[in-house]
């Protein structure tokens, strides 16, 4: 974390608000407060705000909102003492079934036997995570879910694969992702999981959150397939 | 009434000014890759300046409207023939019932605008008609239109027209070798002296691979302090990614929302549409810093003449009419 947030100019119509140069849960809570309380208290001329791991982009009108009256706008939020407390823990956390290993997750026993644990240990053990979304992106409604514990981190495939399955849980790093459609991926795929990650006909899209907690739910493999109709979206 | 597509083009689509609001949740803006050309097809047509309307790549396609409709057309001349007569862009014309629209093929730029007065009758997608290819929603099916394809178009507003030629003191014409201003950082501290003068002194070639995601250039390879990535955020248009071969890549309309590689600079929103209209294999640019003061000045120049070509919206009499479902004086509830 940086003693203070850097403002840099990403062109002349987005500030970028950098709390940190790692991923740190502080530095991400900082950002989904600032996003939250830009939504909620607006000024003329301010964009939609785009969350990343440990940075803003606040995207605004120049002609209507200069960008020394932004940044100080954003400084005065920053220094309320409250600033990154009131969403530092998950406010939502979505249960998400998933079927794990065979062709569901063709990575899981290559994963348990480089950590050196059975395969039945290794689902337990990442079932226990609660995650939190620390950024959408890559694809539409692709969640960054952190934190895996060290003990299974794992590194990317050394050929990313030319097709991923849509709705494929996979890990890289000490993060775990979902796939929203099927794309090229180069992380382990440890699972699949029936629920849409996007909609573009709801609103808002994608069923993840940033700031959301989020779960895993091993399920059988003869239970997956009807378990798609009872996504709750809310 | 209604527009059908004889032949789809190389790469023809609707487009908006974007999709905005959703980048938080990983939704490209997409949008007009030259949206200062889209706005002036649409006030040529009394639309609202982001209505949308059909982007055509290159090759143009064939149409044919089944009534009379006016259409404005901007930005690239992609050698437009109505019925055998040439049509120059940056102007409106009245397209005949059963007349056919064709492209003879580029000579100047490389994407243009075609806005039908009243627009198109498309639904909206996350507020906006625009095609996100990749993602295979908005616009037409979410995807370029082709042969047999038939594109319904909305009535017209009734609002107050410019007069045909009225752009004509925006016609652009596009040059091979742009030179496109930027402004430095978000991550220009992250690149070696050597490195940012490379950048700004050198030209750089646009690569056949450029697309609606972003314009890759080819050319002296910019050096890196310490590593090409940081921790993913967000990508603002126009910014100038460089990735660890030191080749720049702009970041336009279909870009992704968040990246993980260093940005030297990010193209001032004037200038988007000189990389719109770089003929992808046969275009080079070069680069020239610019501060922030001088980029808001030319965007507000950029935003004056297309409220200037839009016209004084107030003396029409259809803008201050009651819309429907409104009180009459005098009338019931």
């Amino acid at each position: 974390m940086y003693p203070e947030p850097r403002y840099l100019d990403a062109g002349e119509a987005a500030l970028m608000v950098e709390f940190a140069d790692e991923i740190s849960p502080q530095a991400n809570a900082l950002v989904h407060w600032l996003a939250a309380t830009l939504r909620l208290q607006p000024v003329p001329g301010l964009g939609v705000p785009v969350p990343a791991y440990s940075s803003l982009l606040v995207q605004y009108d120049p002609l209507r909102l200069g960008r020394d009256r932004l940044r100080r706008h954003l400084q005065i939020i920053l220094a309320r003492p409250d600033a990154g407390t009131a969403l530092a823990r998950p406010t939502r956390l979505r249960q998400i079934p998933a079927a794990f290993g065979g062709e569901y997750g063709p990575d899981l026993a290559a994963v348990a036997a480089l950590k050196g644990l059975d395969e039945a240990e290794l689902v337990r053990q990442l079932c226990e995570v609660i995650f939190t979304v620390y950024m959408v992106g890559f694809l539409p409604g692709f969640p960054y879910l952190g934190t895996l514990p060290e003990s299974l981190a794992v590194p990317r495939l050394t050929e990313p694969r030319l097709t991923v399955p849509q709705g494929s849980v996979a890990i890289a790093g000490r993060q775990a992702g979902i796939y929203p459609f099927t794309s090229p991926g180069g992380w382990q795929l440890l699972g699949r999981t029936p629920y849409q990650m996007f909609d573009p006909h709801r609103d808002p899209p994608a069923y993840l959150a940033p700031g959301d907690g989020v779960r895993f739910l091993p399920v059988a493999m003869a239970e997956y397939e009807g378990l798609a109709k009872d996504q709750p979206w809310c | 009434m209604v527009l059908e597509v004889l032949e789809g083009g190389l790469l023809t689509t609707v487009q908006d000014l974007g999709r905005h609001g959703y980048e938080g949740y990983g939704v490209p803006v997409a949008g007009a890759m030259d949206a200062f050309a889209l706005q002036a097809a649409n006030a040529l047509v009394g639309n609202d300046l982001g209505e949308a309307g059909l982007e055509l790549t290159v090759i143009g396609p064939r149409l044919r409207a089944t009534e009379g409709c006016l259409l404005g057309l901007a930005g690239a001349d992609l050698g437009c023939v109505l019925d055998g007569q040439p049509l120059a862009p940056w102007r409106s014309y009245w397209l005949p019932a059963g007349a056919t629209l064709s492209f003879g093929g580029p000579r100047s730029g490389c994407r243009t605008y075609l806005a039908v007065a009243g627009g198109v009758d498309l639904p909206l997608v996350l507020g906006s008609r625009s095609t996100y290819l990749r993602g295979g929603f908005g616009g037409y099916k979410g995807r370029a239109l082709r042969a047999g394809d038939v594109l319904a178009l909305s009535a017209p507003a009734g609002r107050r027209l410019a007069s045909p030629s009225a752009a004509r003191f925006l016609a652009l014409t596009y040059g091979d070798e742009p030179v496109v201003r930027v402004l430095l950082g978000p991550q220009a501290d992250r690149f070696t002296a050597a490195g940012m003068a490379t950048f700004l002194d050198s030209t750089y070639e646009v690569s056949g691979d450029s697309d609606r995601m972003g314009s890759r250039l080819k050319g002296p390879r910019i050096e890196h302090t310490r590593g090409p990535d940081v921790i993913s955020d967000g990508i603002a248009l126009g910014s100038v990614q460089v990735p660890g071969d030191g080749q720049p890549i702009v970041m336009l309309a279909d870009r992704q929302t968040t990246g993980g590689y260093t940005k030297i600079a990010t193209v001032i929103d004037a200038d988007i549409q000189l990389l719109a209209q770089c003929l992808p294999g046969a275009s080079r640019v070069r680069f020239q810093a610019v501060d922030l003061d001088e980029a808001v000045r030319l965007r507000g120049a950029q935003a004056a003449q297309l409220t200037l070509l839009a016209g004084p919206r107030a003396y029409n009499l259809y803008d201050v009419a009651p819309a429907d479902g409104e009180c009459l004086p005098g009338g019931q509830e």
